[in-house]
């Protein structure tokens, strides 16, 4: 499904991404750990295309594509979704609103006709009651005073709408207490199948005992310094990051 | 309502340029430039007008005269050289109309073009509408449905033949003839405008409508409107505006005076969208209005507003809170882009007891554009207490753009209580970011982000403005970030 090889990136001229080599298939998750400024935000970035940083080298490859020359929102369009670290409110346009806009943007891109108002509430209530949304949040202003958790699941719930085929977490359990990082992880879990794939950037090991990674990769100063199974992160755990620089 | 919306937006956005900047070649009958005495003599003759209206109007045109056009404004643009303006034009028509079928094929497809149908449309969706281009009103709409609840809504110039009675009592009541530069030279030359009366408990069954067009070059537009509301009557009346282009700037100087008798109530909503001026800053209306109301006991008046268009703005439709329990409101969205200038507010001042005002205003500025926010609240000592809440809030795009609030607060009763909230704020490129993720693009993301930040404003609108409305928005940001 997506293939990065070789990614170098960099912003302001100053080199981030190192020479990175990725190979995700359908069904799979995949983890990518690593010490803080260790490039890892910058890696879920610059797959989402956000024009900041320049790819100076290498290939990102979403089904065979390479995604170079597609713009952020045809990314998206393509099923690239980035569950921001730090959501961006958007004052006096609610979740509903929001998401509704989103949807039928991608359907216009694809050819497709607004999706009726009668589906797209049929829509938003199921995927609302599959992660345990109260209704009310749902016409409040997109990320407006929402708590840390709040955010983080109104991510999940974006997420759960475009159903894309590439979900990435970037950090999706910072700022989450270990009651809401459950119920975030269990909406992931729910939307996971064999035809998507997930890619978890995260710090901490413990997110990682709720969405369980077939691979995980350990990011350092802007390359994978190793590779391994769901065992490598309770290592990682144990022994922090130093052992593998 | 939303399918509507966005069914129409998607063919909006591909007409990018102001769309109502075309002109239609209508005979019009218009007077040579200039200005002085004749001139005002011979546009109170063209009316058929009374004696005592002539004399008003000299009696404006002498305090003119020795007026300076004021500078105080945050505005900069070339003073209009008055002898160079005619002061009348009217598209000819060959007799008083009995039915629409009678106007000027022209006239018709110029309505088209502008989305007003004056038909059966809407009949359906409730508006009657007064139509005046360039000087004079050319066509009323629903005037017998409304004149079945004694309801009058007519051209100015018909009310002073026919209700001279109550044009006389109220007119310039509000705004005085000396209030200001523009305001006395409106009062001295305007041809047409609106004039509406609700009788005594009646509320007006449908949104009352008047549509404004400068149509002819070389000319000023100076309306005047007169709404009087009657003792525990409701009225809603909309207003919308739009300009051809031309590469001149245009006068439009207006003047608006509401009365709303005790218990009345008079919503205002107008849609402003003269021709801006093009991208260098060539051309567009000059929008010098002055529009206040007044309100006795118990009454109360909502100022809604939605700029977008002229190259200058200078405009703060105000309220007197003279009676008891009146209520004072404005809402407004003031958009700017490119060189457009506008200074816009309003002044609420409390004149009785427990008078409250609240002002929401919404300034977003684009391009080179300057946005300032200009607002009076004014407490007399014999108010007692009186409240105002105020919200003041710029929304910046791009980096060479202005946003400046000037808020005045004279408060002289100490048992007052007034609240002031300006914000300032940015479209950022991490808004632009997390909406492009969305899979919304950045025209997209910026209307819906303006969209969101005018809300409370638009949500004031009547629900066939409101989509208008939003529309506009879109429009006249587009471009704006790149």
């Amino acid at each position: 499904m997506l293939q990065v090889k070789n990614l170098h990136a960099s912003i302001n001229d100053k080199e981030i991404l190192k020479g990175i080599n990725l190979d995700i298939k359908a069904g799979e998750v995949h983890a990518i750990m690593g010490p803080n400024g260790s490039g890892k935000s910058t890696l879920s970035a610059v797959i989402a295309g956000k024009e900041e940083y320049e790819v100076t080298e290498g290939l990102v490859i979403l089904n065979n594509e390479d995604l170079a020359d597609f713009a952020p929102e045809e990314r998206a369009h393509k099923g690239v979704f980035l569950s921001f670290q730090y959501p961006v409110e958007i004052p006096g346009v609610t979740v509903t609103n929001f998401i509704k806009t989103a949807i039928n943007e991608t359907r216009k891109a694809k050819g497709l006709e607004d999706l009726p108002a009668k589906d797209m509430l049929k829509l938003i209530r199921e995927k609302a009651d599959l992660l345990e949304i109260d209704r009310k949040f749902l016409s409040r202003s997109l990320n407006e005073g929402f708590s840390g958790g709040e955010k983080k699941r109104n991510e999940i719930f974006q997420m759960a709408m475009l159903e894309p085929k590439l979900a990435i977490l970037d950090e999706t359990d910072s700022g989450l207490d270990i009651d809401a990082l459950k119920v975030v992880a269990n909406g992931v879990n729910k939307l996971k199948n064999k035809d998507n794939a997930v890619l978890v950037i995260t710090h901490y090991q413990r997110l990682l005992d709720y969405i369980v990674p077939d691979f995980v990769h350990v990011l350092h100063n802007g390359k994978i310094v190793k590779s391994g199974g769901k065992e490598l992160a309770l290592e990682l755990e144990k022994k922090g990051y130093d052992w593998l620089k | 309502m939303n399918k509507f919306t966005e069914d129409d937006l998607k063919k909006e956005l591909e007409t990018k340029e102001y769309e109502y900047g075309f002109y239609t070649d209508i005979e019009a009958d218009k007077f040579p430039v200039g200005l002085n005495e004749d001139v005002v003599i011979a546009i109170s003759k063209k009316k058929n007008e009374p004696e005592w209206m002539t004399k008003w109007r000299l009696e404006a045109f002498k305090v003119w005269k020795e007026m300076k056009e004021p500078e105080w404004a945050n505005v900069r643009y070339k003073k209009p050289k008055f002898q160079d303006i005619s002061f009348y034009s009217a598209p000819i028509q060959k007799k008083t109309l009995d039915s629409l079928d009678e106007v000027d094929p022209e006239l018709l497809k110029t309505f088209e073009k502008l989305g007003i149908s004056i038909d059966e449309q809407k009949r359906l969706s409730n508006v009657a509408v007064d139509i005046v281009i360039d000087s004079v009103s050319v066509a009323t709409t629903f005037k017998k449905t409304l004149n079945e609840r004694g309801i009058i809504f007519m051209p100015i110039s018909e009310a002073i033949q026919e209700h001279p009675e109550l044009v006389k009592k109220y007119l310039g009541t509000i705004v005085p003839t000396t209030d200001n530069f523009y305001a006395a030279l409106n009062s001295a030359v305007f041809s047409d405008g609106s004039f509406c009366y609700i009788p005594k408990g009646v509320t007006c069954p449908m949104e009352l409508s008047t549509y404004f067009r400068i149509n002819e070059g070389g000319t000023g537009q100076f309306e005047r409107t007169l709404v009087i509301a009657d003792q525990g009557s409701f009225v809603s009346y909309l207003e919308g505006c739009t300009a051809p282009a031309r590469d001149e700037n245009q006068l439009h100087a207006a003047v608006v005076e509401l009365i709303a008798l005790d218990d009345a109530e008079i919503k205002y909503s107008t849609v402003q969208n003269w021709y801006p001026g093009d991208k260098e800053g060539k051309g567009g209306v000059y929008n010098f209005v002055t529009k206040r109301g007044l309100c006795e006991k118990n009454a109360k008046i909502s100022w809604t507003q939605v700029e977008t268009g002229s190259a200058v703005t200078w405009k703060y439709p105000s309220c007197i809170l003279k009676g008891d329990n009146s209520v004072g409101e404005f809402y407004s969205i003031a958009v700017t882009n490119n060189y457009q200038q506008a200074d816009t507010g309003t002044k609420m001042i409390h004149l009785g007891n427990n008078t409250k005002s609240t002002i929401i205003s919404k300034g977003i500025s684009a391009g080179k554009s300057q946005n300032s926010y200009r607002g009076l609240v004014q407490i007399s000592p014999r108010s007692k207490n009186a409240r105002n809440f105020s919200q003041c809030d710029s929304l910046l795009m791009g980096d060479q753009c202005g946003a400046h609030t000037f808020p005045y607060i004279e408060c002289k009763n100490k048992t007052a209580q007034i609240e002031h909230e300006a914000t300032t704020s940015k479209i950022g490129e991490d808004q632009l970011f997390y909406c492009n993720q969305r899979g919304i693009n950045t025209e997209k993301a910026i209307a819906l982000i303006v969209n969101g930040f005018s809300k409370e404003v638009l949500n004031k609108l009547p629900m066939e403005f409101a989509v208008e409305a939003q529309k506009l928005l879109e429009i006249s940001l587009e471009g704006s970030v790149g």
